[in-house]
């Protein structure tokens, strides 16, 4: 994985004192609250209903052992012994004192980490696929891109002040793990009929209050072009993306009001000009960065055999593992969510504990996925009883990925000052009501995704199942969407009716089950059922 | 008027009082005009061989809009004085300075230590952009 040059070191450090001063002039009273803030999100730090909050950028999720393991300390010194794992592929602390944060950055960047531009109006932390590097059907390995466009979003000084956040997604395979389209700029890197490597824009989709899946704006940008492309996208954001009103204020808007065809003709002109100002790193650079992310030393003759005479371990390799590119390897998933846990949570000594697994079974590597579990990209076969053991001893080798217990949930009102209704608690019943392997077994992969509120942090617009939680008279109200899938197969859910109490909501998913349950053909998904028999059978189920 | 606090010029003080992006359009003898977050700065590009000066306003820090017009015009050539007014903050500084602003009139004068430090904070940059400054991949790769 990337490695920091002594420029690297440099700008995050400057970060670091820039950040400690702002917090001094902040603590001193030469900066109101109000103009803190600004400044502080720029740096992930929010002020939520009970504490500060720190997110922690884990660029394109990647992370090695080292850096895992300070995450873990951090949450034992800074926190109450626990830290979060985002849908962004970053991990956030809930319990943090503001005098407190620059010590934490100095932390991190001690070992190649920051919090810059996790929040605020900017260019967000780029997220990419979790199976990168290690998955056969990639075209190329995503993250060199991700990486060249982290360099050039980093302190950007045109576009720190947006009109809204920007959220950047790189894949490179058509089984899309990244949720692409339904981001600010979603690029897939493709091969083109010369057999050359470039990249496809997807400009305009997101989720919140207005989702949208972004067009495509550009089959082909030559990799020569990279940055100045998205710097043209960027420029034309910042010129004309509306300011009057932050619920419109996002570039899926101006791509919508402008017309996708309008929006293009407008970044071709920027981006012509652009050319001529010599803006594109070289060639050159992208190589650098390239050799970081070369094969690890995989056994050549590694065996691809696996005992599965114990029934607990088969049936999490069947369901948490994924195929790897060589031979004798795999992709092995842990999933942050135990029965009745709190998704994405995990406490310090699970945290150090999957550090030290990566150490010793996957090549000093981790991943952070969107759907808030973690990976382990490179496990030899002959290695995953053990490392099994090991994570299910510490409570985390729960066989769920991608099951109905395997659940996407924002903060909610327990701790988000924006959410209307909490999300936790009904992941928790959720997840207690299918409590059984079996049972989620049965029903196999179901998406299901919780949002305390509009913002769709959660993103339920994109679950198989999606819960929106609203603030109905004061009292928290839970509605119900079916059909959202991410992917190369990207659709929103619909809302199937009037919403629900906390325990209403739990029933009414369980009905959808059952529905699937009753209606399945051979080796359909539910989503799969759904999209088959339409909204009306669970309506009536539902509602009846 | 509100004082220029700052100025990376060499060149004489330039007072002319700023006209309107529309005012300038049809006034042919003003040699300054200041620009609002909502003027296109490209409007300009035609009129930048006679004007001394161009005032970009940020009625709130907030409002990026301005950086852009910065570059804009430094990208088209303009070598002429490019002044923050407005809600111009210590935290802005160096981006601004780097997008092509060289003089700075906050409504709120600055304290001048946190603003030298701001200025001087970034010894290097990721991008290129209009300052002239090599950034980092330029650095990585000289020959």
């Amino acid at each position: 994985m990337y490695k920091y040059d002594s420029y690297d070191q440099q700008m995050v450090d400057t970060r670091v004192a820039e950040f400690r001063d702002q917090v001094r002039r902040r603590l001193s009273g030469d900066l109101t609250e109000e103009q803190f803030r600004p400044l502080r999100l720029q740096n992930g730090l929010y002020l939520q209903l009970h504490a500060y909050m720190l997110r922690v950028a884990v660029p394109y999720g990647t992370l090695n052992s080292a850096q895992m393991k300070v995450l873990g300390d951090i949450a034992d010194k800074y926190d109450r012994g626990y830290g979060h794992f985002t849908t962004r592929q970053n991990i956030q602390y809930n319990w943090i004192k503001l005098e407190d944060t620059p010590d934490i950055l100095a932390d991190l960047a001690a070992v190649e980490m920051h919090a810059i531009q996790t929040s605020g109006n900017c260019i967000r932390n780029i997220s990419s696929d979790q199976y990168a590097g290690a998955a056969a059907d990639e075209i190329v390995d995503p993250r060199p891109y991700a990486e060249l466009l982290r360099q050039w979003s980093s302190f950007h000084p045109e576009f720190l002040t947006l009109p809204r956040k920007f959220k950047i997604a790189v894949i490179a395979s058509e089984t899309d793990r990244a949720a692409m389209r339904l981001h600010d700029i979603g690029i897939k890197m493709v091969k083109n009929a010369a057999g050359e490597i470039g990249a496809q824009f997807y400009v305009g989709g997101g989720m919140g209050r207005t989702p949208m899946i972004g067009p495509m704006i550009k089959e082909f940008v030559p990799l020569d072009h990279l940055i100045t492309y998205s710097e043209a996208c960027l420029r034309v954001y910042n010129r004309y993306g509306r300011r009057d009103n932050k619920y419109k204020a996002r570039i899926k808007i101006l791509v919508h009001e402008l017309g996708k065809d309008e929006y293009t003709r407008q970044v071709e002109e920027e981006l012509a000009h652009l050319l001529t100002m010599g803006i594109e790193p070289p060639i050159a650079e992208l190589e650098r960065i390239k050799q970081y992310f070369t094969d690890p030393a995989f056994e050549a003759d590694a065996s691809d055999d696996l005992d599965l005479s114990d029934p607990d371990f088969r049936l999490w390799v069947e369901r948490n593992t994924h195929a790897h590119k060589q031979a004798g390897y795999v992709i092995a998933n842990v999933s942050l969510k135990p029965v009745g846990g709190i998704p994405g949570d995990a406490t310090a000594d699970q945290i150090r504990l999957m550090a030290q697994l990566a150490k010793d079974y996957s090549f000093d590597e981790l991943r952070v996925t969107h759907a808030q579990n973690i990976v382990f990209p490179h496990v030899k076969k002959a290695d995953l009883y053990t490392l099994w053991k090991a994570l299910d001893e510490a409570g985390i080798g729960t066989a769920n990925l991608d099951t109905v217990g395997d659940i996407i949930a924002c903060p909610g009102l327990d701790y988000c000052s924006l959410a209307n209704a909490r999300s936790i608690p009904v992941a928790q019943k959720i997840s207690e009501r299918f409590g059984s392997s079996e049972k989620q077994a049965e029903i196999g992969e179901l998406k299901l995704k919780i949002s305390g509120c509009i913002n769709a942090c959660g993103h339920h617009h994109a679950g198989h199942i999606g819960i929106l939680g609203v603030d109905k008279k004061g009292v928290e109200n839970y509605q119900l969407l079916l059909g959202g899938c991410e992917g190369a197969d990207t659709s929103l859910g619909k809302i199937t009716g009037p919403g629900f109490d906390e325990n209403g909501i739990v029933d009414a998913v369980e009905k959808a089950t059952e529905v699937y349950l009753s209606n399945k053909q051979d080796g359909e998904r539910f989503l799969d059922t759904y999209r088959r028999i339409g909204m009306d059978p669970f309506k009536e189920a539902i509602y009846g | 008027m509100v004082d220029v606090q700052f100025r990376f010029r060499e060149d004489e003080a330039v007072n002319d009082s700023a006209v309107t992006v529309d005012a300038f359009t049809e006034q042919t003898n003003a040699t300054a005009v200041r620009i609002e977050p909502g003027d296109d700065a490209r409007a300009l590009l035609p009129f930048l061989d006679r004007l001394r000066l161009i005032e970009v306003n940020f009625p709130a820090w907030t409002d990026g809009r301005g950086y852009s017009s910065a570059r804009v015009l430094r990208e088209a050539g303009f070598t002429g004085e490019i002044r923050a007014v407005g809600d111009v903050v210590i935290d802005m500084l160096s981006h601004l300075k780097r997008c092509g602003f060289d003089a700075f009139a906050p409504d709120k004068p600055l304290n001048p230590a946190d603003a030298q430090n701001a200025f001087d904070r970034w010894d290097n940059v990721y991008q290129a952009t209009a300052d002239g400054r090599q950034p980092i991949w330029a650095l990585r790769h000289q020959s």
